[in-house]
């Protein structure tokens, strides 16, 4: 799982049966500052996550198993809304 | 499985029914030293891992699931294995 932020949303009409009436936000993934790293991806959102929302999510197999459905087909999705994150500042190193 | 170090944790109120009873946490890869490597990523606790402990992570869903008490969670795939007491270095 990684951490990251809920920076848009994604529409699109003409789409596979299988992703029809799935929401879909554009993630940007964040180190545990919340200081954005690499670049957004699309990810499938179960939880009802809205803009700016810290999120945490998978982008493996086991995204497909996210939703109430037996099996989703898709790579990224949001596993829940984060709304604390605790580092012990001596931790880490950059 | 990887070194790491547990650097902190995530709350999370709202998020899959999978999810509900599980701790998570923020974990920072080490090499065998225990310098930094990549990139912070977040697992499953299993073994009651606390802020600066060394640990084992596993990365790999269907091994991590079987270290759980429910198996059968299938949205698991990165689960805290042990906590590491040392670290011997035979060969430099």
């Amino acid at each position: 799982m990684k951490l990251g932020r809920v920076i848009g949303r994604v529409v699109s009409t003409q789409k596979l049966e299988v992703l029809q009436g799935i929401k879909l936000l554009l993630v940007q993934p964040l180190n545990e500052h919340k200081k954005p790293i690499g670049d957004a991806l699309v990810a499938m959102d179960p939880v009802q996550a809205g803009e700016g929302d810290l999120v945490f999510y998978e982008s493996s197999k086991e995204a497909a198993q996210a939703f109430t459905t037996w099996f989703q087909p898709g790579d990224v999705a949001i596993f829940g809304i984060v709304d604390d994150v605790n580092v012990e500042e001596s931790e880490t190193k950059g | 499985m990887i070194l790491a170090k547990v650097v902190g944790n995530i709350v999370s109120d709202r998020k899959i029914e999978d999810y509900k009873s599980l701790k998570m946490l923020i974990l920072q890869p080490i090499d065998p030293d225990g310098n930094p490597t990549g990139k912070t990523t977040l697992a499953v606790d299993n073994v009651q891992a606390g802020i600066g402990d060394t640990v084992l992570m596993m990365d790999e869903g269907g091994s991590a699931r079987m270290l759980m008490e429910e198996p059968e969670i299938f949205t698991i795939r990165a689960v805290v294995a042990g906590v590491v007491d040392s670290i011997t270095r035979d060969v430099d």
